[in-house]
């Protein structure tokens, strides 16, 4: 193929092209690939929200490209709502002309009434809500759109911490009859060890798949225990596990709930805290509050609405190891964001649902 | 030039199996095993594999490390009901636990923490007769003991961390879990629990013996390996005969830092710092929870926990809503 004086003047001067060709390689591509960040740019871009003084650290880092997409679910709800129809006085109630209305709802207008069951069975994904008295799902629904108003009326320290957004059916259902991100008791995970080895060690979706305790939504989001495990002064006494002291599993069990909650919003520890000093109430930030609140909030809708509720429920819709009422925490509204549907403000277009009253406020 | 750009030994010596020396004429008797030469084992060390003497500390060290090993390994498989796969999938989160605070230090019952506490005891054993071992072949050899004092700080730590500070304590319940995953955890809940390790003393200074052995072997292996033309990796002889080799390295790092160790100091160095990271971690540990029960409030007691200027919140620099792009 080659001319033979070619041949002959390469047998004569055997050259080692392999390192020349690799060193050529492996710089050439480390060039390409460096211009290739400079033109295009980088492809995995980061940005960060600064949340505490410069210095410590504090801040929640995120990718632009899933910052660049807003949560589907926003979409989903302005897809079903609509605006209130105002009354202007004399016009039929829902209690006169329509049957089986909800209690607390009889004193809406018909346009009204029927605009808000549409909108209910949208965000349910229950097509005929509310049209047959003897269904499980009428009871159900009944507490929950008490519960609802409840949480509009008396929670907006959590609820509207930030700016008015509310709370309607969708921000749990999000067109599903059963939510997403529910719970139920998992019981003993490791039953064949008593005492502290019982609740932890096993991967489940409640511990974070971690080999953290796997009850910490039941102790601190049912059962209302403390979270905090610090002690308050350098030196204090009493042996910790017992007379009130948090021993180390309490504080891996409060763990296990901070990854849940970092999880259930997409945030990082210092969202909240400065991670220094967990537990230092002058070194928290104002997020640390809202969620305090939210964490008393979701043990008045286990305690007070949910558990009841499981009375209701068919036997399929329980808990598959303590036959327990579904329960509600941080991450069946806020769906992995800060905001629940990004802080799009849900309840504008529904004062039927802020208010226990019966009588909607629109405005006139 | 390549074979300074290799992590491999680049000579292997083979030939007959060495047996060592035999001074005290019983040393033979007690060693085991036909020794062979691995080409594999040897770019990483000396190829020659065996003879290995045991002898009776170390035969009971194996014997009760076992032991441990196993308690550990079936209770780990009970809580998955024996099922084997279950125990395969779920084995770094698995643990053997320490018993429950009521217990004190009382012994429990066994699936509350008594194979804890039992095979804790025949890892105590196994442990401590592995140490006897190290002193005992560094006598027979007539060695200096610089081996086992060295293992013996990391001992030290061992011991603060599973019997001196739970009997400190008060509780059994006090000591670190048996698995791959819980132990972590169970660091992470311990610098939690009691306020921040990182402003412990003796953790600060553990770390830094830490990253300051790590530093000084690099230091040491390279130097040694960039004179090793000169004859520098016959580190001994260079001691007592200081020859190039010492002096290119000692100039070398004179004029880099103003400060050079000798051929005997840089051993004296990087055995103290090894020495002293687990004896400075133990001194931490057993602090913990006995003397301070909160580190950073003991720190901000004692002035060394800055504050900083500045709001907390992400409102003091910025809006969630110019975050996520959805500004109005």
């Amino acid at each position: 193929m080659f001319p033979k004086w070619f041949d002959k003047w390469n047998r004569d001067n055997p050259t080692d092209i392999y390192k020349p060709a690799i060193l050529v390689g492996v710089a050439g591509g480390a060039v390409f690939a460096a211009a290739m960040v400079v033109a295009w740019g980088q492809p995995f871009k980061t940005d960060s929200l600064q949340t505490g003084p410069r210095g410590t650290g504090m801040s929640v880092p995120e990718f632009e490209a899933d910052l660049a997409v807003p949560d589907p679910g926003i979409a989903g709800f302005l897809a079903t709502t609509s605006a209130p129809v105002v009354p202007q006085g004399g016009e039929q109630t829902a209690g006169a002309a329509r049957d089986n209305v909800p209690p607390g709802l009889e004193g809406l207008t018909v346009e009204n009434y029927d605009r808000l069951l549409a909108a209910m069975r949208d965000w349910t994904g229950i097509p005929g809500l509310f049209d047959d008295p003897a269904s499980y799902q009428t009871s159900v629904g009944h507490v929950m759109i008490g519960m609802t108003q409840n949480l509009n009326e008396n929670w907006a320290g959590h609820v509207n911490a930030n700016k008015q957004v509310g709370v309607t059916c969708y921000t749990c259902h999000r067109g599903q009859p059963v939510p997403a991100d529910i719970w139920y008791d998992l019981g003993d995970v490791a039953e064949r060890m008593a005492g502290w080895s019982a609740n932890q060690n096993m991967v489940t979706a409640q511990s974070q798949y971690t080999s953290l305790p796997s009850d910490a939504l039941k102790t601190y989001l049912l059962d209302g225990e403390m979270i905090g495990v610090h002690d308050l002064d350098s030196r204090v006494a009493g042996v910790p596990g017992k007379d009130g002291y948090p021993g180390i599993q309490n504080a891996e069990r409060t763990y296990s709930l901070m990854n849940y909650v970092s999880n259930s919003l997409g945030v990082n520890c210092l969202f909240c805290h400065n991670s220094r000093a967990f537990y230092d109430g002058a070194q928290v930030t104002p997020q640390w509050g809202t969620e305090s609140l939210g964490i008393q909030m979701v043990l008045e809708l286990n305690n007070d609405y949910l558990v009841p509720v499981g009375g209701l429920l068919p036997e399929d819709r329980l808990g598959p190891v303590k036959g327990d009422a579904p329960k509600v925490a941080c991450k069946t509204c806020h769906k992995g964001y800060q905001q629940p549907l990004q802080g799009t403000n849900v309840i504008k277009d529904w004062p039927e649902l802020v208010t226990t009253s019966g009588e909607p406020d629109y405005g006139n | 030039m390549a074979e300074y750009q290799n992590i491999f030994t680049q000579v292997q010596v083979q030939g007959p199996p060495e047996w060592g020396m035999d001074d005290s004429g019983e040393l033979m008797a007690e060693r085991g095993g036909t020794p062979f030469f691995s080409r594999l084992v040897g770019w990483i060390g000396n190829a020659q594999i065996g003879p290995i003497k045991l002898g009776m500390l170390g035969v009971i060290s194996i014997a009760t490390g076992f032991l441990w090993f196993f308690i550990v390994g079936l209770n780990m498989l009970a809580q998955v009901g024996w099922s084997l796969p279950e125990f395969l999938r779920q084995l770094f989160w698995l643990a053997l636990e320490p018993p429950s605070p009521e217990y004190g230090l009382r012994m429990p019952p066994l699936n509350d923490g008594g194979w804890y506490i039992i095979s804790s005891f025949f890892l105590l054993v196994s442990v401590c007769a592995w140490w006897l071992r190290t002193y005992q072949l560094a006598q027979e050899h007539k060695m200096g003991k610089h081996v086992a004092w060295a293992f013996a700080s990391a001992i030290w730590l061992f011991l603060v961390l599973g019997l001196f500070r739970p009997i400190l304590m008060g509780s059994w319940s006090e000591a670190v879990p048996y698995g791959i995953f819980p132990h972590l955890d169970w660091t992470t809940a311990f610098s939690i629990r009691y306020g921040n390790l990182y402003y412990n003393p003796f953790h600060c200074l553990s770390i830094v013996f830490l990253y300051g052995s790590v530093l000084l072997f690099a230091m040491h292996g390279a130097t040694i390996l960039a004179v090793s033309r000169f004859g520098g990796d016959r580190e001994l002889e260079q001691i007592v005969d200081r020859g190039t080799a010492s002096e290119r390295a000692a100039l070398f790092w004179r004029w880099t830092m103003g400060f050079n160790a000798t051929m005997e100091g840089i051993h004296r160095w990087a055995w103290w710092f090894a020495v002293l990271t687990p004896i400075t971690g133990g001194i931490g540990i057993l602090l913990t929870g006995t003397v301070v029960d909160n580190w950073f409030i003991w720190a901000q007691e004692h002035n060394f926990a800055p504050m900083y200027d500045g709001s907390y919140g992400y409102d003091a620099y910025g809006s969630y809503e110019a975050f996520i792009g959805q500004e109005d």
